[in-house]
């Protein structure tokens, strides 16, 4: 017993009482990101922290892939000391999965410090799921000190704009769009009058029956706005998407997972490779939040959100962890 | 151009005070010019504090990043009097405000932390 303590103290490097046994649990929590299908037009999100109890029916449909957001590559602090194990691990669950996902997507806060051997890092780790491509969308973390060159260096050359742009894969429409760019004073995310222009024309010649998904990094609906979760103009985006069947939106930003459904819109947004952050009014601010790792799972209430097509309109099944 | 005008009657000053007093006068001085000069601005908690900061001309403003996560120091003004290059954790920010006037400024990273700084 002794001699175990003495091996826990002699790796806690960081002075946060994390030990490698702490931290292995920690990665339980941590290295999550959602496995998306798409079912009968209609898309289902699961955490890949619940994986082993999906059974493969849930899994199979006409279009799968995965989220994973806010890795923050080059954060140190308590909250989590290896934002890099814990990507790690999120590539781990995203590779044993039993039918491989298509792609992936990143809602942004690759980097932490938008410096360019953090974007380095997060590029070699993903290089090991198996999923080759990643379309990724950029987190305010991304953008910093340069307005974004760096980012759509990297990641988005040929997109419009500040980096937005759609493509198609089996019939789904999917939109990446910014909402991080020219924030004003007081404001939430924006996406601007051009985006929105874009946008309009993108989806404008598209079958109704279409299904959409929109990602982006802040989330498009209001989460919690007196911490800034939620975008201006989101409302002009949702009114263009009115007209189709299944939309589904994508976030990050928040680092926990939420859902709302608002007419035939579905919203989901992911929980964080890096570190938790506190559901909305319940700390004094949105800053990491630091948890014994043991608590993590009841404070996090990791929920499923399964999407039933109705004859008119969308059923929800809402299932949590406890 | 003005920020380093004042940042070199700044050191003129210390270096007189230095060179002309005896040991107990100098640290009075330098106290009060500490106090007289330079403000200070803690970013924690995602919020500045204080919110509003009243000084008289000549003052240097300091920000401190107390935050586990970066942030910036943009003056919202047309003009954009002053704007940070990002702050990370502990990481400062000074600016010297050579003219009387009210600043209303803002973090670019965390958009709904706004402050604002009075020069009389």
């Amino acid at each position: 017993m002794s001699e175990k303590r003495k091996d826990e103290l002699l790796n806690d490097h960081n002075h946060d009482g994390v030990d490698r046994r702490g931290f292995l649990k920690c990665m339980a929590w941590a290295g999550t990101g959602a496995f998306c299908v798409m079912k009968g037009g209609v898309l289902n999100s699961y955490s890949l922290s619940r994986f082993s109890e999906m059974n493969t029916a849930d899994m199979m449909g006409e279009l799968s892939f995965v989220q994973i957001s806010d890795s923050h590559m080059g954060f140190n602090k308590p909250a989590n000391p290896d934002v890099a194990g814990t990507l790690k691990a999120a590539v781990g669950k995203i590779n044993a999965l039993s039918s491989a996902p298509e792609f992936m997507l990143h809602t942004g806060d690759i980097s932490h410090l938008s410096k360019p051997e953090e974007f380095d890092t997060v590029d070699q780790i993903l290089k090991s799921a198996t999923p080759k491509d990643v379309f990724y969308v950029p987190g305010e973390h991304d953008v910093l000190n340069d307005d974004g060159k760096q980012f759509l260096e990297r990641y988005e050359k040929g997109s419009k704009g500040a980096g937005w742009y759609s493509f198609e894969k089996k019939g789904v429409h999917f939109i990446g769009l910014v909402n991080v760019m020219n924030l004003k004073a007081g404001g939430l995310g924006t996406l601007g009058h051009d985006q929105l222009e874009w946008l309009e024309d993108d989806v404008k010649h598209l079958k109704h029956s279409t299904p959409i998904v929109v990602f982006a990094h802040i989330p498009l609906w209001s989460v919690y706005p007196e911490w800034g979760w939620g975008t201006d103009d989101s409302a002009q985006p949702l009114a263009y998407l009115k007209k189709f069947g299944s939309v589904t939106v994508l976030n990050g930003h928040i680092h926990q997972t939420m859902q709302k459904v608002e007419g035939n819109v579905t919203f989901h947004t992911a929980a964080s490779t890096a570190f938790p952050q506190p559901a909305p009014g319940k700390a004094d601010s949105p800053g990491p939040m630091k948890v014994p790792a043991e608590q993590l799972k009841s404070v996090l209430g990791i929920t499923d959100v399964n999407y039933i097509q109705g004859k008119h309109a969308l059923a929800v099944v809402d299932s949590s962890l406890a | 151009m003005r920020r380093s005008v004042s940042i070199a009657v700044l050191a003129a000053a210390f270096v007189l005070g230095t060179l002309g007093l005896g040991a107990g006068q100098r640290s009075y001085v330098a106290n009060a010019q500490e106090r007289m000069s330079t403000m200070e601005v803690k970013i924690d908690n995602f919020s500045f504090g204080p919110v509003t900061l009243t000084v008289p001309v000549g003052t240097t403003v300091t920000w401190i990043n107390r935050d586990d996560i970066p942030h910036t120091v943009v003056s919202t003004d047309d003009s954009m009097t002053f704007k940070s290059k990002v702050l990370d954790t502990d990481e400062k920010f000074s600016f010297t405000f050579s003219k009387a006037g009210t600043y209303p400024y803002f973090c670019s990273i965390r958009p709904k932390m706004t402050g604002k700084v009075i020069v009389q």
